[in-house]
């Protein structure tokens, strides 16, 4: 019994972390940037939820709509922010230090704390309505909320949909034309920049996405970038930067081993990914499906 | 050839001038105490202890590395120093301090050797993976006061006791005292042969291998004395907050302290004091004036010093390593 | 007869498919000059990579002085006495060039010292004493990124002569060097190091220039020695003449 547990608390934690992070690996893995503001936008995408809900609510529209604008709130603020954010504050800085672009990402995960402040306000949001829509689901004596196991669903769809894109679709594999080697996929006629811009966007897309579907489950309020950014490091550091299925099996990892001391050790709850975070590092850097070399001397 | 040594070198002369400069910096410091108002001395006590932390950074990003970890060093040095006083029943600040020191380098110098073999963001991530399995043991770990941390009893200073008045007054001196000596060094070592070979890794890490010197000894030596400096700034911070908890090795405590190293850049001991004494104006009056907005006006001011100073604000005063011609054209 | 500074036997090295290395052999007596020719790909910056110890070669032993070098890495491999410079510059571009030499030499000392000036009178005379004999004492404070292609690989094989050598290997001295510019520079070269034991392996690709500097040549092709001799031996041979070369002209 204890092992069925852990490991349906395990898949639907990795499911959450694996809508969270894919987002960061992908726009690493096209941009080889790795963007601390990812967090900032998953809030802004809760943020954006609530807003929408609330007025879904407000204006007394059936239930069902509560969850379908999810994705839209999420849609929203990537369309508005990442043209914005790539083309103002990314591309000034193409072709520089990795470590410099990791930096910028810091100054404007500082900026967007603030101004999702000013924004919203302090006071936590809640969004439960689309919670409880998908009732519960009972596996003997415990229950678990359907919601949790929709979103199983969604990242199992995400992930198919965004392997089937890059690797089945033209558009795709111009996109891992560029992952390889953008000068030559530019001298080949591909306009790099444009994916550059729709990676990105995509990217944003889904971290947005995955604070839509977590305010449902969780209140909004500041502070809520500041974990998730962390632990979706650490999905994407152990899967891999830059790879999808890297990020899905990282994903499981971490979901796992989280579920594992959950219930068996919980003090070491925090540390363990971390742990595995730290190890994975020193004895595959590149992750445990490094997808794009690192750069050779 | 007389005339180009003179060109080329500084000598003796100056460097002892410039010592000299520095040690008079640090009275003048001092005796600022007896003028400036007890909130202005409590911030320039977090500016030194944050500033010393900054230097062990910017030490290392002079051999081509960035640590988004020194929470890990800054939480080891606090809490060192926080258990020595609890359960060793020591009270003087500076053998406090010390032991903050030295207790960071304890648990940092066995990663010394692993972590100098990784560059860029690998050597980013995995400083900042230490940090955050120090923050997770330190939250779950209830004897230490788990997420709340706990609170430390005023230190004592050379067997003096001090009043609760007093208290930012003594602090302010030794926190200035000790960071000014330890950023003396720090102005020795950058001018040293080592320091210079720390910047050619940083250009050229090949070359400097083909040249005879090991680069990852050179990296190793300096994070355990970059820990050693987290440490001491842990220890002084703990001091004068009375207080520890794991947020001190959180990534966002580890962001500002690279936040302060971009800003100074790595060329001047000074500025990183600078950088960390503005942070600290800008926090004091942030809490009063505009506590929903000065989070952003630190992202928009690190954007532009990355954007159009990319020494950092040190380069505004500071002299860059290439010497200066004579004969040649403008360069600095 | 005193023992070759160098030799190689029987090196062989391969990347998956790609063999860049077999069987290469090459013994090399003190003070020679010696330059390797072959078209690109054809093994000649290999083999300095495994003389130095940038790679390990999958077969075959590498001697300096009669000990046996093949498993050092480059850092082990100079302090032993082997110097290299390279096809690109490898230079601190942000630092200047005087600073350049003095972390040659602060290199070159053992441990760096935490608490002596990087900048001395003696250290800066020392350098500045080497840039003279290459006519680069005029650029010493000068930026490097700020310098042409041509002082660059000057800076670059200056640095090399820091910790004097007694082997020195050249990849493509003159490689990126205006046509004009070649013969000064490869004069520098000769006489910034005529005054020392010094054997040099340089690679190069103008037979001119291969003529005029080296006694021996020896010819790569795929990965093989395909002629080993005086100058005038291997330009004559039918070999490099196909493989390398082409066919010249009698002047």
């Amino acid at each position: 019994m204890l092992a069925l547990t852990i490991l349906i608390d395990g898949i639907t934690y990795a499911a959450w972390l694996f809508i969270v992070a894919v987002g960061l690996t992908l726009v690493f893995g096209v941009l080889r940037i790795l963007n601390i503001a990812h967090g900032s936008f998953y809030a802004l995408g809760a943020y954006a939820a609530a807003s929408f809900v609330g007025w879904l609510v407000g204006a007394d529209m059936p239930e069902w709509t509560t969850v379908a604008i999810l994705p839209v709130a999420a849609l929203a603020v990537a369309a508005v922010l990442a043209p914005l954010t790539e083309r103002l504050l990314l591309r000034p800085f193409y072709g520089r230090d990795e470590v410099l672009l990791v930096l910028v990402t810091y100054a404007l995960f500082l900026a967007l704390e603030d101004i999702t402040k000013l924004v919203w306000g302090t006071t936590p949001y809640y969004v439960f309505e689309p919670y409880s829509l998908f009732g519960n689901i009972d596996f003997g004596p415990l229950t678990y909320v359907g919601y949790d196991f929709a979103l199983v669903l969604v990242a199992v769809l995400c992930g198919i949909g965004v392997w089937w894109g890059l690797n089945r679709m033209r558009t795709g594999k111009i996109v891992l034309a560029v992952i390889h080697n953008a000068e030559i996929a530019s001298s080949m006629g591909v306009n790099v920049s444009r994916i550059y811009t729709g990676a990105f966007l995509f990217g944003i897309f889904l971290a947005a996405l995955g604070g839509a579907l977590t305010a449902p489950m969780v209140s909004v309020q500041p502070g809520l970038s500041v974990g998730v950014i962390i632990i979706s490091f650490a999905v994407v550091i152990i899967g891999g930067l830059g790879s999808i299925e890297g990020a899905a099996i990282g994903a499981l990892i971490v979901g796992i081993a989280r579920a594992l001391a959950v219930h068996t050790w919980p003090a070491a709850e925090l540390f363990s990914i971390y742990i595995a975070m730290a190890v994975v590092l020193m004895f595959r850097p590149e992750g445990l499906f490094q997808r794009i070399q690192a750069r050779k001397i | 050839m007389d005339d180009t040594v003179h060109r080329h070198a500084p000598g003796r002369a100056p460097a002892r001038r410039q010592l000299a400069a520095g040690v008079a910096a640090i009275l003048v410091l001092m005796g600022c105490a007896f003028v400036l108002p007890r909130w202005l001395l409590f911030v320039g006590t977090m500016a030194a202890s944050h500033g010393v932390v900054t230097l062990g950074i910017v030490l290392m990003m002079r051999g081509g590395v960035v640590s988004f970890g020194q929470g890990l060093v800054f939480a080891a040095g606090g809490y060192a120093a926080a258990l020595a006083g609890m359960y060793w029943g020591l009270s003087d600040a500076l053998l406090l301090v010390a032991i903050g020191g030295i207790g960071a380098v304890v648990i940092a110098a066995p990663f010394a050797p692993l972590l100098s073999r990784y560059r860029g963001i690998f050597f980013a991530m995995l400083t900042l993976a230490l940090s955050m399995v120090l923050y997770g043991i330190l939250v779950k770990t209830t004897a230490l006061g788990g997420s709340d941390g706990f609170n430390l009893s005023r230190p004592t200073f050379f067997g003096i006791g001090v009043e609760a008045d007093q208290g930012n007054f003594a602090m302010y001196l030794l926190a200035v005292a000790v960071t000014g000596l330890l950023g003396l060094a720090a102005r020795v070592y950058f001018d040293s042969t080592r320091g210079l070979v720390a910047l050619a890794v940083r250009e050229n890490e090949l070359r400097v291998e083909y040249l005879g010197a090991s680069v990852r000894r050179l990296l190793a030596t300096d994070y355990i004395i970059a820990a050693f400096l987290g440490g001491v700034g842990g220890a002084l911070t703990v001091l004068a907050l009375g207080h520890v908890e794991p947020n001190f090795s959180y990534w966002t405590t580890s962001g500002e302290f690279v936040f302060l190293a971009i800003l100074a850049g790595h060329h001047s001991v000074a500025a990183v004091f600078v950088a960390a004494l503005l942070l600290e104006l800008v926090r004091s009056f942030s809490a009063l004036y505009f506590p929903n907005t000065w989070q952003l006006a630190l992202g928009l001011f690190l954007l532009v010093v990355i954007r159009f100073l990319p020494m950092g604000i040190g380069s505004l005063w500071s002299r860059r390593p290439a010497a200066r011609p004579a004969s040649t054209g403008p360069t600095a | 007869m005193t023992a070759p500074i160098l030799e190689a036997r029987s090196l062989s090295k391969s990347f998956g498919a790609v063999v860049a290395a077999t069987d290469v052999s090459i013994d090399v007596p003190q003070g020679q000059r010696v330059s390797l020719i072959g078209s690109n790909g054809a093994g000649k910056t290999t083999f300095v990579n495994m003389v130095t110890g940038y790679l390990k070669p999958d077969a075959g032993q590498i001697l300096l002085d009669g000990r046996d070098i093949t498993r050092l890495s480059p850092r082990q491999v100079t302090r032993l006495g082997v110097a290299r410079s390279f096809q690109i510059p490898q230079l601190a571009a942000e630092l200047s060039v005087l600073d350049n030499m003095l972390v040659a030499a602060a290199c070159n000392a053992g441990a760096p010292s935490f608490l002596r000036p990087a900048r001395t009178p003696e250290a800066i005379d020392a350098a500045l004493a080497i840039l003279e004999r290459f006519d680069l004492a005029g650029h010493a404070g000068r930026p490097v990124r700020e310098l042409p292609g041509g002082v660059r690989k000057l800076l670059d094989i200056a640095m090399a002569l820091v910790g004097k050598p007694r082997l020195l290997l050249l990849d493509e001295p003159t490689s990126g060097v205006s046509v004009d510019e070649k013969f000064p520079m490869m004069d520098t070269i000769a006489s910034a190091i005529a005054d020392a034991e010094i054997a040099v392996l340089f690679v190069e690709h103008d037979m001119d220039i291969v003529t005029r500097y080296s006694d021996r040549v020896v010819a790569f092709y795929s990965g093989r020695i395909i002629a080993d001799d005086r100058p005038e031996a291997v330009l004559a041979d039918e070999q490099v003449q196909l493989y390398v070369t082409g066919r010249r002209k009698h002047a």
